[in-house]
């Protein structure tokens, strides 16, 4: 918890080699999140909050629904860590890729995504990203130039760094924004991908979604090295970590790395310090934590709370105003639900399309 | 002897050979502390201490490979994928390591491990959370590839597995884990407990790898299958009263030649179920070898019923997966052919 709320805290001086020198670079060399750089208009306020709270009301409604029996199978939430994906997408271009794991509700909603076929799909209905057929886990846009929903633990993160290979090979000025947990961060094919990212000096963001858990299991029980921002140290790869609950200091980081990405210096490394409130699926009863280390991330340190605080005090919006906001949210996701169970099964013969040309 | 799930007879089964030998470790992504996903391994690291029993990364890659190196050295260490879907990043040390380990080194060395890992679907886990990869270790050569049906079955051959000097994949169909799945999912499921393989001793006893066990006699067709389709079987045969035999193949490597002639010399049909993807699945061997040894015998084509040709899919679970009206289906096609 503590953790969380220190804002940056960055590779330089910490790690030997390159990414020591690399820290000197202009990219890294002014302090991405001091509090003078903490700014956000109102109009920018507004809009995150806007972002994050779709995507906490469109999760609440999955949960129910999930509860009532109408999705199946796996279904996990990303309540509490909304901040990141909002921040990240926030300071993103046109073009600009997104791939991300199985938490990935939240991701598509930032991309632009329809809330209904999101739904649907969570559904297994045939109005769904993937008519159905993928679930949960497994979505894609080729128009939000979202590249999936990954169930296979740490498996989009190569795909991330091919994606931003096939930027720079076209020299389309793009970035790929590559996201992953703490719990993926051990997975050998993520140090690969780091290298050949150096190596080719790749536009690839590696965003670490520490929510300090994977399933049950502790990043303290399972890291050597807790400080996932040094992940990318041996290879070179600057680093920076963030408080992945201030949506403005998520924005804020993720434009420094960004532009160094998109501006030739290769791929960084963001370990965005987050907490999920729910289990990490549906079935999980979280016993492996507890109940007063989740209050205290809900009660204190929540993103749209702490957005909240930051659009009353800044006087951008009333409690009214806001209240109204919420209903409008409400209103899209009912709509999505409605659809998501009005949408009917794809048919049998379905099942056979897209498995090859 | 006790009721035990599936569940319950895996853990017991890790127990006994905990306690009787203590090169026996136990590791996999949230094995230890959390007691793993499916609860298999819970009470283990209390029991017998972290040195015995603990949580690895996730990186499916170390853990079998680290787990090749400790039985090279004459350890036995019995690991859990957590989903059989998690295998490959896994794959290339099963493959070009544990399965050959013995060969290359003209069988100075051996790699008595276990690996332990949920298959099959029927739980809505869409394409990479049900697969039933059993035929890719099968293939490899150098593999043993295990698949109960049922708690005592599962206990007697995790132990046979782990005591066993080669690597064995052990395949635990998790639609079984809690009762009988007979692909009747509109219906609740039996428990275990009202189950008479839902009879489990608590102590150390060893079924045999490689020994097929007849659950279902019959005359007038042969049904090879293993696994959660053992059930499908038993249900189909029900369903449409045809006199099936069925043979319940628990380890597909080594496979019981002598069972599958013997009941399809006698029958003269054969259907053989599995759940997995039909091009190149196991089905495909099982109809080899039938033709190869029976063909003589055989009043009707060799049928399978299987998966289908496509990933696994999300919605239309029931249209994919081949449950009792399939299997029924094909039963009633081998009966009416001449
Ligand atoms: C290769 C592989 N191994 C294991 C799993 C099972 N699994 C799914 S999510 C998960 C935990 C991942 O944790 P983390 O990367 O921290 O992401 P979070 O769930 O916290 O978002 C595990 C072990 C999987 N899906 N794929
Ligand atoms: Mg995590």
């Amino acid at each position: 918890m503590a953790d969380a709320s220190k804002t940056a805290s960055r590779t330089a001086g910490k790690t030997a080699g390159k990414s020591v020198r690399k820290t000197t670079s202009k990219a890294t060399s002014k302090p991405a999140s001091s509090k003078s750089n903490l700014q956000a208009t109102g109009e920018e306020l507004l809009k995150y909050y806007r972002d994050m709270l779709l995507i906490r009301r469109f999760e609440e409604r999955a949960g129910q629904l999930y509860g009532m029996g109408h999705i199946g199978g796996f279904c996990h939430l990303y309540i509490g860590q909304e901040a990141v994906v909002v921040g990240v997408e926030a300071v993103k271009k046109d073009g600009d890729q997104t791939i991300t794991g199985y938490r990935d509700h939240g991701h598509m909603l930032a991309c632009g995504m329809d809330p209904k076929g999101v739904m649907a799909e969570l559904t297994g209905r045939e109005g769904g990203y993937s008519k159905g057929k993928g679930g949960s886990m497994h979505m894609f846009s080729k128009e939000k130039e979202f590249y999936g929903g990954h169930g296979i633990v740490g498996a989009q993160v190569p795909l991330g760094a091919g994606l931003a290979f096939a930027n720079r090979y076209r020299e389309n000025g793009n970035v790929s924004l590559t996201y992953f947990g703490d719990g993926a961060s051990n997975q050998g094919q993520i140090f690969e991908a780091m290298n050949m990212a150096e190596l080719w000096s790749l536009p690839v963001v590696f965003i670490i979604e520490n929510n300090q858990y994977a399933m049950g299991t502790s990043v303290k029980r399972s890291h050597s090295e807790t400080h996932l921002y040094r992940r990318g140290a041996s290879f070179g790869i600057p680093g920076m970590e963030v408080d992945g609950m201030d949506v403005v200091a998520v924005r804020e980081a993720a434009r420094e790395a960004i532009d160094h990405a998109r501006t030739g210096g290769g791929p960084y490394v963001l370990e965005m310090k987050t907490y999920r409130y729910r289990g990490h699926s549906m079935s999980d009863p979280a016993k492996y934590r507890t109940r007063e280390e989740v209050e205290g991330f809900r009660e204190h340190n929540d993103p749209i709370k702490r957005c909240e605080a930051r659009i009353i005090e800044g006087g951008h919006a009333d409690a009214a105003a806001l209240k109204e906001l919420d209903k409008d949210i409400k209103d899209i996701v009912k709509g999505a639900a409605d659809f998501a169970l009005e949408s009917p099964e794809p048919s049998a013969e379905e099942l056979y399309t897209d498995v090859l040309a | 002897m006790a009721r035990m799930t599936m569940i319950e007879a895996v853990r017991s089964a890790m127990d006994v050979s905990m306690g009787r030998d203590d090169s026996v470790v136990v590791y996999g992504e949230d094995v230890g502390y959390f007691g793993g996903v499916f609860r298999c391994t819970q009470g283990l690291q209390q029991k017998y201490g972290k040195a015995r029993c603990f949580d690895s990364p996730i990186n499916e890659s170390g853990i079998i490979g680290t787990a090749i190196g400790m039985a090279v050295h004459g350890m036995r260490p019995c690991v859990e994928i957590q989903f059989a879907d998690y295998m490959f990043p896994g794959y290339d040390q099963l493959t070009q390591e544990a399965a050959r380990i013995r060969y290359r080194s003209n069988g100075d060395f051996t790699v008595p491990m276990t690996v332990r890992m949920p298959t099959g679907g029927g739980i809505f886990g869409g394409q990479t959370h049900s697969q039933s990869p059993e035929a890719l270790f099968a293939h490899v050569c150098g593999l043993k590839t295990v698949i109960p049906s049922n708690p005592y079955d599962a206990k007697g051959l995790l132990i046979a597995s782990i005591e066993d000097d080669d690597p064995v994949i052990f395949l635990e169909p998790k639609r079984l884990y809690n009762g009988p799945f007979d692909g009747h999912h509109d219906r609740p499921i039996t428990p275990w407990k009202n189950h008479e393989l839902g009879e489990v001793p608590e102590e150390y006893y060893r079924i045999p790898l490689g020994k097929a066990a007849v659950r279902r006699e019959g005359n007038d067709v042969t049904i090879l299958t293993y696994g959660t389709m053992v059930h499908v079987a038993l249900a189909a045969a029900e369903e449409t009263g045809i006199d099936a035999e069925i043979i319940d193949l628990r380890t597909i490597l080594p496979l019981d030649f002598d069972a599958i002639e013997e009941s399809v010399r006698k029958t003269g049909r054969c259907v053989i179920v599995n759940e997995a993807t039909k091009t190149c699945g196991f089905a495909a061997e099982l109809m080899s070898i039938v033709a190869e040894t029976c063909f003589y015998h055989l009043e009707a084509p060799i049928r399978r019923v299987t998966g289908w040709d496509t990933p696994y899919p999300h919605s239309q679970e029931w249209e994919y997966f081949p449950g009792p009206k399939r299997v029924g289906a094909a039963l009633l096609d081998v009966m009416e052919a001449a």
